[in-house]
Order: C-alpha cells, then sequence, then structure tokens
C-alpha cells in the first residue's frame, strides 16, 4: 500500500482516494469549529457544540470526499461518518450518566451510609444511611425469586420437553407477550387482587408479587433456550436405559444445562432488582427498618432513590444520598451480571463433539 | 412409545403442565382484575372517558378521561421512537460491520450492560443532569423554529415532553440495538461478499444486503422499545412537570402518560381514585399487549422466511 502512496500518479485501477488520515483529521477541524462557534456565540449547553460539530463532520466528509474521490465513494464515506455520528451521540449521554452517577454517588457512600436507616434523620438534614432499603431490596427479590425461577423452569420444561399442541402455543405467545408487561401494570394488578379485593395490608410480599410478574417470562425465556441446546442424544440415551422421562430430565437435562439456568435467573434478578414502580404502588416505603417483608410497608433501593428525590425540597444533603443509594444500586446490578456472565462461560453446555 | 405412565412421570408432567397453565391463568386474571376494578371506576364516571380533558374522580360529579394521557404517552413515545430508531441501527451498525473487531465486541457488551441500568437512574440522572443541558437547546429551538408553534417555549423549566422524549430515546437505545445487532450478524456471509465481490462500496453493501435482510428485524426490535417507552413510569414521572391540557408545543412543561399519572397521583388517592387509574393502567395494558404481540408476530414469520432462506 505504501508503494502506491508514494508514487506520485495515482493508481489507475483505484482512482483518488483520500489518505487513511483524513477522517480524523475532518473530525478533529469539526470539532473545534463546533466548539468556537458555541464559544463564539455564548452556547452554554454541550449537546449545542456537540451537534453543530456533528453536522459539520458530516458535511465535511462528503464535501471533501466529493471533491477528491467521486460520488460513490462520498456518500460511503458520509455512511461511515453517519454510523460513528450515531455511535458517540449515543454513547456520550450513556457514558455521563455513569460517570455522573459514580462521581455524586461516592461523596457519602461508606460503611456509615450502608449500615445505617433514615429513621431518626430528618429528609433535609445530611446523615442517615440505606440498610432498611438493602434490607427490604434483597427480601423483595429473593421472595419473588423463590416464587419466579420454580414456576418459571417447570414451564420450560413443559414447553421443551412436553410441549406439543395448542396449549404449548398459547403459553409460548402469552409468556412473549408478559415480557413487555409495563412494571406499573404488575404492581396495579397486585393491587387490586391482593389489597384491594383480598384486603391485606402493603407489605414487602405484595411487592414481591408484583416483581414475580416481572421475572417469570425472564425465566421462561432464557431457560427455554437453555433445554434447546441440551443435545437429543443424551436424553435418547437416557430414555434407552429405562429411565423414566422425569427422571432424565432431572438427573440429565436439567444438570447439563444448569449453567444457562442460573445465568438466566440471574439477568432476571438484576432486572426487577431496579423496579420502583410496583414497589411504590404496593410496598409504599418507610424511613425505618422493616424486617418482616409479610406485614407493614418496607423500603426498597430505587424507592429510597425516589423518595429522597421526591421528599427533599431541594436539599442537597437528599440528593447526595439518592446519588449514593443510584451508586449501590447500579453497582449491585452490574456486579450480579458480570457473575452471570462468568456463570454462563465457566459451566457452558459442552455441545458438538 | 407411553408417555406418562409411571406415577412419577404423570406427577412431573402435572407440575410442569400446571406451570404452563398458571402463566396463562395470571395473564388472563391481570386482565380480569384490572377490568373488574375499572369498571367499578368507569361506572362512576359523569364525563366520556376518552375524550375528556380532565382528572378530578373525587370531585361532585367525578370527572375523568384519558385524552391528555393518551395524547402525551404517543407524542413521547413518538419522539423516542424517532431518535432511537435511525440511532440504534447506526450503532448496530457500526458494532457489526464498521468497528475494529474487538472494539465492536466490547461495545456490544457495555451496551448490554447499559440495558440493565434502572430506570429510576435514568430518572435521576435526566431530572438533575439532563434537563439543565437542555434548556440551551430549547432557546435555540425556539429562536429557529418557535414560529411552528411546536418548539415555542416559554422559558419554563426544560421538564416538557421533549426533555422526556429524548431520555426515553436514551432508555430504550439498548434495547433496540441489541435486538438489531443480532439481526445484523445473521446476515448471510454469501451475500455481502458477493455485493463486493461487484465492486460495492461498503455502504452499498448495508444498502443492499444488510438493511433489507435486516427490515423486520428493525422493525420488531422497534416495537419492543416502543412497548418499553409506553410503559416507562419512574423517569418520567421524575422528569415530566405533568399538568392536565394538551399543549401543542413541545418545549412547554406541561402534559402527562399514563405511566406516569399513576405513579404520581397514587399517593394522594381515594378509593374512586385509584380505581380511575387502575382504569387509565387497563388502557395502557391492552396498548402494550397490542404492541408486543404484533412485533412478536412479525419475529415469528421472520423465522419462517429465514429458514428457507439459510
Amino acid at each position: 500500500m505504501s508503494n502506491a502512496t508514494l508514487s506520485s500518479k495515482p493508481s489507475s485501477l483505484r482512482g483518488a482516494t483520500l489518505p487513511g488520515w483524513s477522517t480524523w483529521a475532518i473530525a478533529a477541524g469539526s470539532a473545534a469549529v463546533g466548539y468556537a462557534v458555541s464559544a463564539a456565540a455564548g452556547l452554554h449547553s454541550d449537546i449545542q457544540w456537540a451537534l453543530i460539530a456533528a453536522v459539520l463532520f458530516v458535511a465535511g466528509s462528503y464535501g471533501i470526499s466529493a471533491k477528491v474521490e467521486g460520488r460513490r465513494q462520498a456518500k460511503d464515506r458520509t455512511a461511515t461518518s453517519m454510523v460513528w455520528v450515531a455511535f458517540l451521540l449515543a454513547v456520550t449521554p450513556l457514558a455521563s450518566l455513569i460517570w455522573e452517577t459514580a462521581k455524586r454517588g461516592v461523596k457519602v457512600l461508606d460503611g456509615y451510609f450502608l449500615t445505617h436507616s433514615m429513621g431518626v434523620v430528618a429528609d433535609a438534614e445530611p446523615g442517615g444511611g440505606i440498610y432498611h432499603a438493602i434490607l427490604g431490596t434483597l427480601e423483595q427479590v429473593g421472595l419473588a425469586t423463590l416464587i419466579s425461577v420454580p414456576v418459571g423452569v417447570l414451564t420450560a420444561v413443559y414447553l421443551v420437553e412436553y410441549g406439543r399442541g395448542r396449549l404449548a402455543q398459547a403459553v409460548t405467545f402469552f409468556v412473549d407477550v408478559m415480557t413487555g408487561i409495563p412494571s406499573i401494570v404488575a404492581g396495579l394488578f397486585v393491587l387490586s387482587l391482593w389489597i384491594l379485593i383480598l384486603g391485606m395490608g402493603e407489605s414487602g410480599f405484595a411487592g414481591s408479587l408484583a416483581l414475580s410478574i416481572l421475572m417469570i417470562p425472564v425465566v421462561v425465556r432464557s431457560t427455554e433456550e437453555m433445554l434447546k441446546l441440551v443435545p437429543n442424544e443424551l436424553r435418547e440415551a437416557s430414555l434407552a436405559l429405562g429411565v423414566p422421562k422425569w427422571r432424565t430430565i432431572l438427573k440429565v437435562v436439567l444438570p447439563t444445562s444448569i449453567g444457562g439456568i442460573v445465568t438466566g435467573v440471574m439477568l432476571a434478578i438484576a432486572r426487577v432488582t431496579g423496579e420502583t414502580a410496583p414497589v411504590l404502588l404496593v410496598v409504599w416505603g418507610t424511613d425505618f427498618i422493616n424486617a418482616n417483608p409479610f406485614q407493614d410497608p418496607q423500603e426498597s433501593l430505587p424507592m429510597y432513590i425516589y423518595l429522597q428525590w421526591a421528599n427533599s425540597g431541594g436539599s442537597g444533603a437528599a440528593y447526595d444520598r439518592a446519588w449514593a443509594a443510584a451508586l449501590t444500586l447500579i453497582a449491585f446490578i452490574m456486579i450480579l451480571n458480570l457473575l452471570a456472565r462468568v456463570v454462563a462461560r465457566w459451566k457452558a453446555p459442552k455441545t458438538g463433539r | 412409545m407411553r408417555g406418562a405412565t409411571r406415577p412419577g412421570d404423570r406427577i412431573f408432567l402435572g407440575l410442569a403442565r400446571g406451570s404452563g397453565i398458571f402463566v396463562l391463568v395470571v395473564m388472563a386474571a391481570i386482565a380480569a382484575f384490572l377490568t373488574y376494578r375499572a369498571s367499578k371506576a368507569i361506572g362512576e364516571n359523569e364525563a366520556n372517558f376518552f375524550t375528556t380533558f380532565e382528572w378530578n374522580p373525587t370531585g361532585v360529579p367525578a370527572e375523568f378521561g384519558i385524552a391528555v394521557l393518551a395524547f402525551g404517552t404517543v407524542v413521547s413515545s413518538v419522539i423516542a421512537m424517532v431518535i432511537a430508531v435511525p440511532v440504534s441501527v447506526g450503532i448496530a451498525l457500526f458494532i457489526t460491520h464498521y468497528a475494529p473487531r474487538r472494539l465492536g465486541g466490547t461495545i456490544a457488551y457495555v451496551i448490554d450492560l447499559l440495558a440493565a441500568v434502572p430506570s429510576i437512574v435514568y430518572g435521576l440522572w435526566g431530572v438533575l443532569v439532563l434537563v439543565p443541558q437542555m434548556d440551551g437547546l430549547y432557546g435555540w429551538l425556539d429562536d429557529h423554529l418557535g414560529w411552528t408553534g411546536v418548539f415555542d417555549w416559554d422559558e419554563g423549566p426544560a421538564r416538557s415532553l421533549f426533555t422526556v422524549g429524548v431520555l426515553l430515546a436514551l432508555m430504550i437505545l439498548p434495547i433496540i440495538t441489541n435486538v438489531t445487532r443480532e439481526v445484523f450478524r445473521q446476515v448471510p456471509r454469501m451475500h455481502e461478499e458477493a455485493a463486493l465481490a461487484l465492486g460495492a462500496t461498503r455502504w452499498e453493501v448495508v444498502r443492499m444486503s444488510v438493511l433489507p435482510f435486516g427490515r423486520s428485524g428493525i422493525i420488531s426490535a422497534s416495537m419492543l422499545g416502543l412497548g418499553r417507552a409506553l410503559g416507562e413510569t419512574m423517569a418520567v414521572a421524575m422528569v415530566l412537570s405533568p399538568s392536565f391540557d394538551i399543549n401543542l408545543s413541545l418545549l412547554n412543561a406541561g402534559g402527562g402518560t399514563f405511566a406516569q399519572n399513576i405513579a404520581s397521583k397514587f399517593n394522594e388517592a381515594t378509593p374512586i381514585g385509584r380505581d380511575a387509574l387502575i382504569a387509565s393502567g387497563l388502557v395502557l395494558f391492552v396498548i402494550t399487549l397490542l404492541v408486543n404481540g404484533a412485533a412478536r408476530l412479525i419475529i415469528a414469520r421472520r423465522k419462517e422466511y429465514s429458514g428457507a432462506n439459510a
């Protein structure tokens, strides 16, 4: 390649091409111009100069390329730059989300914060912590897991191992549809059945019921995918030895796919841990430690974030606590996600041999 | 082959089938109980439930309607889709066809993780970080496009349907990107190589072989994202400063969405107020059911086709 650029005449086969560094040059140029324009015009928002730079970059690379390389290549370059711009436009706010949460969250996040409740702390005062919220989250999510894992795994076993005909089709379709139920609707359902009709009070368990409605479809889907990966030869070998089908499923099929199932369950837990809306409707939230999930309102981490923000009256101390709780929540979910991936890799079903 | 003849087999099959039926029962129960509570509220309602611009279930006479909520939900979701779909397709293309392979893998992984960030955190970030940043953009839109009426701005805080739409776009980006990426990855290599062999540029390859193949995947991914956006509660409740009227300008605070209205009004609701909120939740449930069902049908149809093509 370097030979071609060294020779003074352009190669007759390829036509003129822009050198490799041109993209970077155009990008740097448009960023600089965008920044200069917004500085000159006194624009305050970071969003504005980024958008100006993005437009300049796309237009610039089209213009220059059209001049040197021709229309087709110019279109190609425009598409490439648009794809890059799309990527940067989306990643910047998402990175800002993580960055701001980490930066503002570490201020009050320490051992004291994790081991104390808000019981004696007024909303506008500094101090206090999230112990009651962590306790509530763990209990509610734990109970939801206890409900949804057996139901979810058994449903998946039914679909993969037994499911033929109309019933299986209906279950598959409604599990898919159930995945998309808004969390607030799940909360409203538990509210209308458990609290308004059966007359039970607000409690952590009511929250668990709502969370399991959100969790079951996720568990079913992921377990189903994993069971389908188990090679049929294993089942046939076991059945041929005279092992009953239910023992085959329990002793051969499920152990083979256990890694994937655990991964799916962990991802489902990660998903429901951050749910606020159902907790808001049926668990209420409290500033005190309530270790009993079956009676009286409980707190949960997302609920805590919401209450600190909503009841703070603009006080800095409450915002600090909200950010710290958000950081704790994100950290918990990310760790679960990473663990899930580790388990998936470590226990991946050994197929294709 | 005789299937479930042994007692163990029969019990196990019963359990498994029972769980499957349980899922169906739950879905039916959700529809049934929401309808039951909603019918109580609508029985008390003196105004038309679908066209009234008011939410006053405790008044005498009780009057409430979902017109404002329907408008706000549709508008914010449409804004979210207009921003998120092209950008997600762009990122998916970036990951599968443009980025260096290792970078693409890392980015796909990070976006997977971002899909798990809870909506409450998006809400907190939205109201404390994004809203102040939107002021400049709002002023600019007002100066240059204010004459359309749609982008007219009264200099209030940027807690309007437009900001909500932008935030929703960010929230559904990871989901749409993930599904679209999976579809793009399944594009038959031969199609792309054939196009390259004919001298196509990379963009022409994408346009001629990747996008046509992925079209139904993009549509169904978008509808999954739309389902999320329609039902999103906490982030909207935190960012939007609600009011019960329809404002043609997207930049002025006001309006509401189904989910946001339920979360914001729930605490002070009386029994009839709760039932009225449940009635609006039922409408949301039906809408998301239709959107998700349509998305699944598109995916299912595509599976049959791709089997024939591969």
